[in-house]
């Protein structure tokens, strides 16, 4: 059995490196164990291996694979699958990588179920991502000097947090800000982005001065004639809830929602209270303006 | 009038508009800038109402104050709803502080008519200059236009807009001149012409070489009440198809017409027709991503879209003779007619197919609706021998997919 250790959770690059080790040796995928970081070895660590980064010494037998030229888009897709919390990750890459060598058109065949194991990772992460950006809500903080400093607590399922990066540094570029979440965190200062271990929820502000407005306006926009509840969940699944300053008020929204249409429908017509001046487009100027509709 | 509570009545009276897109423009970040926001590709939705729409966008009102009198919106002079007016600054600064907490993409706004056209669009146009050059704002901005207003206002709108619209409101003009006295759908296509060429003059470089001067980058959308008229499902969909087609509209919404406080007597109330609403969604999305033409989308005798099943089904139901369909065979303008198979799911049975044959475990790996699919198909290891005769088909199709079930568009 060999034992491969790579530095992190999201090390493609060890994970290269130990790959093409491995392949150009011709071991198998099942004889293959990947872990991540310093656990404790197994009873099978016969011949533990490092993962040298892509700088590492192991040039040789590199070089007996170079011949062998894996798809781009097989690359890419493997960079974005390393970041799945999916343990069997490693060793599904390094299987799929493994066929590739036999079957160059494999991931064509959407259908195989390595393949589709592949497709299924990269979309979860993708998800991930998307609801990363769309779902972390800063809390704005008044630091010493004066300026303000904005802090979000967020828990993604996958490990995506450096993935993230880019967008949140091009959109908040001008602001300070930190996102917070249980494995890693990143703070950004105006011009350099840094890292630092996992946080608590408890680590970042509870409140914010701006959601009762956006509780507000989540209320006013919500059409209580419209109810679809599992649409709503489908999109933004409860695992998200308790991290959103909106949530709370969906269970009152959708409680009253149909008595509120209900009334709606049996309120009689009522008289304009106001005088209506029948409006003339032609005439531009001296029309009924906002004056007179009280 | 504190500013919470403007915000209830203006959200409130905004929310009636279906567009909440933040996709399409271009990209652009602020690292070379002074302010905030960044936008382009597929767009976000920042969080979802119990009505299970997108919330996407600040969607607001600059003002419900409205000299005409639609008898379908909640706004129209004759309704006794509470009012309100933001002015600018307010409407800039709920859209940065939205923006910075990373609740919002950025803004769309549009307006009740205020003393005439040109002086609303004036102040709409207005809130989209200071955001974006007061400070520098480079989020998200949708613009509701006001077929009306001047040309140079038109113009000046493109500039700091991704996206523009205008709403037909009815599917026909005859609709409109009944229920939107004030309204001139003559005067609302002329305008999305305009708005039309602007647009593509916006992508052409010019003869000098020079770049052309930016407009509207998202393109522009429209929306229809569907439910306030007698208009039948073919009449709308012969609209979208057009508006489509003559306009390149990036959008057509569709808005189930819905009950509103205050409702004018004219209008009948009841609940809004959502299950028409998602099918006519189902049929929009057959004429723009699956080859089909307006006119074979309706089935009925009745002009209207089946509620029952959606409307690839039905249309399938009524060709019976053209299935079953060879998956390892039949051409792609076929496969996308197969009930059950998405667009995604085509690509997948394309892509594989030149690979090996496509066959039965492969179906069901790929997670389609196989009880909608298998009756229309044909692999090397099943054939549906008569499945496709039987009289209950319809009804075994059906339980398919319950027409509750929304928002899957994939699935077709
Ligand atoms: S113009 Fe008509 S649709 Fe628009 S706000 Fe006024 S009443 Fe409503």
């Amino acid at each position: 059995m060999h034992i491969v250790r790579l530095a992190t959770e999201t090390d493609f690059e060890g994970w290269r490196t130990a790959a093409r080790q491995l392949l150009s040796q011709r071991v198998p995928p099942e004889q293959v164990e990947w872990r991540v970081g310093e656990e404790s070895l197994s009873l099978f660590d016969s011949e533990p291996m490092l993962a040298q980064s892509a700088s590492g010494q192991a040039r040789d037998p590199v070089q007996a694979v170079t011949e062998f030229k894996v798809p781009r888009e097989f690359v890419e897709l493997c960079r974005k699958a390393i970041l799945h919390s999916d343990p069997a990750r490693f060793a599904l890459l390094y299987r799929l990588l493994w066929r590739l060598k036999e079957l160059p058109k494999l991931l064509h065949i959407a259908f195989d179920p390595d393949v589709a194991r592949l497709h299924s990772l990269v979309k979860a992460v993708r998800r991930d991502l998307h609801k990363m950006k769309a779902f972390v809500r800063f809390r704005e903080i008044e630091m010493e000097n004066g300026e303000s400093e904005f802090i979000a607590w967020f828990e993604p399922s996958h490990h995506i947090v450096e993935a993230s990066a880019p967008f949140f540094t091009g959109r908040f570029t001008n602001m300070r800000w930190s996102i917070l979440t249980p494995e890693r965190c990143m703070h950004w200062d105006g011009k350099t982005l840094t890292f630092s271990p996992g946080a608590s929820k408890a680590d970042a502000p509870r409140e914010d001065s701006g959601e009762e407005l956006w509780r507000a306006y989540y209320r006013s926009i919500f059409n209580p004639a419209r109810l679809k509840v599992s649409a709503m969940q489908s999109q933004m699944p409860k695992k998200y809830w308790r991290n959103l300053p909106e949530a709370p008020l969906i269970a009152e929204l959708i409680a009253s929602a149909t008595q509120r249409m209900d009334t709606m429908i049996a309120a009689e017509p009522t008289q304009p209270r106001r005088k209506i001046v029948k409006y003339v487009a032609k005439k531009a100027d001296g029309m009924p303006s906002e004056q007179n509709m009280d | 009038m504190e500013l919470k509570q403007k915000l209830e009545i203006l959200a409130d009276a905004a929310k009636y508009d279906a567009s909440c897109a933040s996709s399409g423009t271009d990209k652009r970040t602020s690292r070379d800038g002074k302010g905030i926001g960044s936008s382009g590709g597929m767009g976000i939705c920042h969080s979802y109402a119990p009505d299970g729409r997108c919330i996407s966008l600040l969607k607001i009102l600059l003002t419900n104050f409205c000299v005409y009198d639609c008898v379908y919106c909640v706004n129209r002079v004759s309704s006794n709803v509470p009012r309100a007016r933001f002015s600018v600054e307010e409407v800039v600064n709920l859209t940065l502080s939205f923006y910075r907490r990373n609740y919002i993409e950025g803004l769309f706004l549009s307006s009740g008519i205020i003393r005439n056209p040109d002086y609303t669009m004036e102040q709409v146009v207005e809130v989209a200059r200071v955001l974006r050059e007061e400070h520098d704002f480079r989020g998200y901005i949708h613009l509701k236009t006001i077929p009306d207003a001047s040309p140079e206002l038109m113009a000046r709108a493109g500039l700091y807009a991704d996206r523009l619209s205008i709403n037909v409101e009815l599917p026909t003009i005859a609709s409109l001149q009944s229920l939107a006295p004030e309204k001139d759908g003559q005067a609302i296509r002329r305008s999305m012409g305009q708005l039309k060429s602007k647009i593509d003059e916006s992508k052409d470089k010019t003869l000098s070489g020079k770049k052309p001067r930016r407009f509207a980058p998202g393109g522009q959308s429209t929306q229809m009440i569907v439910g306030a008229d007698t208009t039948d499902d073919r009449a709308i969909l012969d609209t979208s198809a057009n508006l489509y087609g003559d306009y390149r509209l990036r959008r057509v919404y569709y808005s189930a017409f819905s009950p509103i406080p205050d409702a004018s007597k004219v209008l009948p109330l009841k609940a809004p027709p959502l299950v028409r609403e998602h099918r006519l969604y189902q049929a929009d999305w057959l004429l723009r991503f699956y080859g089909f033409d307006a006119d074979e989308i309706v089935t009925g005798t009745d002009g209207m879209l089946d509620l029952d099943v959606d409307p690839k089904t039905a249309w399938a139901l009524q060709h019976r003779e053209q299935f079953p369909v060879d998956l390892n065979r039949a051409p792609k303008a076929m496969l996308l007619r197969v009930p059950g198979l998405g667009v995604t799911s085509v690509a997948r049975i394309l892509s594989s197919r030149k690979v090996r044959a496509v066959r039965y475990d492969d179906l069901v790996r790929m997670r389609v609706s196989l009880k909608k699919v298998l009756p229309f198909v044909v692999l090397p290891d099943y054939h549906p021998g008569h499945r496709l005769d039987a009289p209950n088909l319809k009804q075994h199709l059906q339980q398919a997919v319950p027409p509750q079930q929304f928002g899957l568009f994939e699935s077709l």
